[in-house]
């Protein structure tokens, strides 16, 4: 047996930004497949469908440029929390509040062709989902009650509100009970990115928000406070920074990205406000965050790799018969495998003999 | 009146135990220092497991047992991750929880729509048909008990025992304690174990003894819920268990409510448990000061033990 140390790294390492996720994926890949191969599926079947079907067709790619979208967006403005330790992980509910409050735009003006309805209703799904994480916000910087749970418990709110509105106030008078609203028109909708696929030019504003993510933390006097009033409390009030900012930001922000995200859903792929509005990406987003290191460029390949296995995932259901949930157990590994080879960014990985002879 | 009395208080307990169980796991995770926040995935895990290993065998038992087991080893994950890997541990608690939610997913689809016999309630000769007292107090299964007893046991144990000791100092001070020869990372780890197990007991007794059904979604936040109770009980099991017990009554009177026919939107009452959270977690933690006494205070901090 190899007789292996683990030593403390003096620097972080460079190489390993890109190692930890490479091994992350390549760990996923062999665990996914040995896991598969156990309910009887055959792993080069199952391969196929989740990395070579997406791939292989128009439709698929737009598939994943459609789910890569949002993914980005929320995972952007999370990350900005993550590194100044504020733990939001509402992101779905904000998502919610800001498809309901855009959705609610597009039904009031609902014959509306002015070129103005759908930037209002970014503007106003932005502003609602700030504003649904500001109560966390405020919870944490008045009663400093854990934002990690309360923003948890308001998604649960959230969704509630949803059906309470798509079965009551806003449902279509004309739609036999359904729990949906009415159809929006074409001026609130985002264009197609490619013909005949459904992704559209909603990734725009996820790749903005990429960009100004990267310079706001990287190049403003404004990200560096913020990262340092949420890992040094203390040394940022002794600089004058405050802590409760921090707070209040991160939470915005993040509610912001993940408004915007729900207008992109309710004005892209679905049309119309209904019960279900997102396959779980405020949650997935979590994941994306942390895979992509908190970076923002990072964080458009993890997007991407994630949005790969929602697509490939629904692919290997019809076409390899596999269960529903294997991409859930996927995403969840992947981020195990993520956390454990993390540890290569600190430490690094002797030889024991090889050490006692320096 | 007495009816709806009788089935508040009655259904109180019943109710309460699924979370009781849970929290009370957590709260052993967390004196030792460890924030755990997979108990949702975890609980899923147990529920799932438990139904499927209950419908398989025809033992309720062996449910409960192999549903605190997968949630156990499920917790050893996460215990891998934050011990031997030094993961953060809000980050760790997140992704064990995702992949606890698939694992319940995936062992559960075979018994979705199936439905099991629920674990017998307890028949007591005479008490159990004390007017009342009898169909309030006796007339429940014996987890129901059993949850009660661990309120009990559980607190015995953190305060007047050795392990007890030991457990809270890793707790407070983990170097203080190594430098006292307790061995951080096996307590830590045994600690998480517990809460793994506890965890599952509490999603096993949701699905094969209280509503004797699986489904994904059936834990429905009731594992967020739960670690916010340990906040609410500032970390001592008795306070936790009234947290719990108070859940178990909101819940119950929801449905009450609903069926007396009160006039309030159905997705209120289910919005209700988080709302009431979220009150009563701002309402306890407004102070502090006085929370800061009561937390342990190396609650979430990553142990290193290497110069």
């Amino acid at each position: 047996m190899l007789d292996l140390a683990l030593v403390q790294r003096t620097e972080r390492s460079r190489a390993a930004a890109v190692l930890v996720p490479l091994i992350a994926v390549g760990l996923t890949l062999v665990c996914g497949t040995i896991l598969l191969s156990l309910i009887g599926k055959s792993p080069s079947a199952v391969v196929h469908s989740f990395f070579i079907q997406p791939l292989s067709s128009l439709n698929g790619i737009g598939e994943i440029l459609l789910k890569a979208g949002p993914l980005i967006l929320i995972a952007q403005g999370l990350a900005i929390g993550y590194r100044a330790n504020v733990w939001n992980i509402g992101a779905e509910g904000q998502l919610i509040v800001g498809a309901v409050a855009g959705g609610t735009l597009a039904i009031i003006f609902e014959t509306s062709s002015s070129p103005l309805l759908l930037p209002a209703m970014m503007l106003a799904g932005a502003a609602a989902g700030a504003a649904w994480a500001g109560i966390a916000a405020f919870l944490r910087v008045r009663f400093s009650a854990s934002e990690i749970l309360t923003s948890f418990m308001l998604s649960s709110v959230a969704l509630q509100l949803l059906y309470y509105l798509v079965t009551g106030p806003l449902r279509d008078p004309m739609g036999m009970n359904f729990p949906q609203s009415i159809v929006f028109g074409d001026a609130a909708l985002f264009g197609a990115l490619i013909p005949g696929t459904r992704s559209n030019t909603s990734l725009f504003v996820a790749l903005a928000a990429t960009i100004m993510a990267w310079f706001f933390m990287s190049r403003t006097i404004w990200g560096f406070r913020l990262v340092v009033g949420g890992l040094a409390p203390d040394a940022a009030r002794y600089a004058g920074y405050s802590s409760a900012r921090a707070i209040w930001v991160s939470l915005a922000v993040g509610g912001a990205c993940a408004g915007l995200a729900g207008v992109g859903e309710v004005a892209g792929p679905l049309g119309m406000l209904q019960r279900n509005l997102s396959p779980g990406y405020g949650y997935a987003a979590i994941i994306v965050a942390f895979l992509g290191g908190l970076n923002p460029i990072g964080i458009v390949f993890a997007a991407l790799l994630m949005a790969l296995l929602y697509v490939g995932g629904d692919f290997a259901v019809v076409s390899a018969g596999v269960p529903n949930a294997s991409a859930t157990i996927l995403q969840g590994m992947l981020l195990v495998f993520y956390l454990a080879a993390s540890l290569l960014f600190t430490h690094r990985i002797v030889r024991r003999r090889a050490k006692a002879a320096t | 009146m007495i009816d709806t009395l009788v089935f508040v208080i009655g259904g109180m307990l019943a109710a309460a135990t699924s979370i009781l169980f849970a929290s009370l796991g957590e709260t052993v995770s967390e004196r030792a220092g460890v924030l755990n926040l997979s108990v949702e995935g975890m609980m899923a895990t147990g529920a799932a497991a438990a139904f499927g290993i209950a419908t398989l065998s025809g033992s309720h038992l062996l449910g409960f047992i192999g549903g605190g087991l997968a949630a156990g080893l499920l917790s050893l994950v996460f215990a891998a991750l934050v011990l031997v890997f030094y993961a953060n541990q809000v980050a760790a608690g997140l992704a064990v929880g995702i992949l606890g939610l698939g694992i319940s997913a995936f062992i559960g689809k075979p018994f979705e729509g199936t439905t099991i016999d629920k674990i017998p309630k307890l028949d007591l000769p005479v008490i159990s048909d004390i007017p009342l007292v009898g169909p309030i107090l006796f007339n429940h299964d014996v987890m129901v008990y059993l949850a009660f007893a661990m309120i009990f046991v559980i607190g015995y144990v953190l305060k007047r025992t050795q392990l007890g000791r030991n457990l809270r100092a890793v707790g407070e001070n983990p170097q203080a304690a190594a430098a006292n020869g307790i061995p951080v990372r096996l307590v830590r780890c045994c600690a998480i174990a517990f809460g793994g197990f506890m965890a599952g007991i509490g999603g096993a007794y949701l699905s094969i003894a209280y509503t004797a059904l699986w489904a994904e979604g059936l834990i429905s936040g009731r594992g967020w819920i739960a670690v916010a109770l340990v906040v609410f009980g500032s970390w001592l099991p008795h306070r936790v268990a009234f947290g719990a017990y108070l859940f178990g009554g909101i819940s119950l009177l929801e449905l009450s409510l609903q069926s007396n026919g009160v006039k309030l939107p159905s997705q209120l009452l289910s919005a209700s448990p988080y709302l009431a959270t979220i009150l009563l977690l701002a309402f306890i933690s407004r102070d502090q000061y006085r929370l800061r006494l009561s937390r342990p205070m190396a609650l979430g901090q990553t142990y290193r033990n290497e110069t």
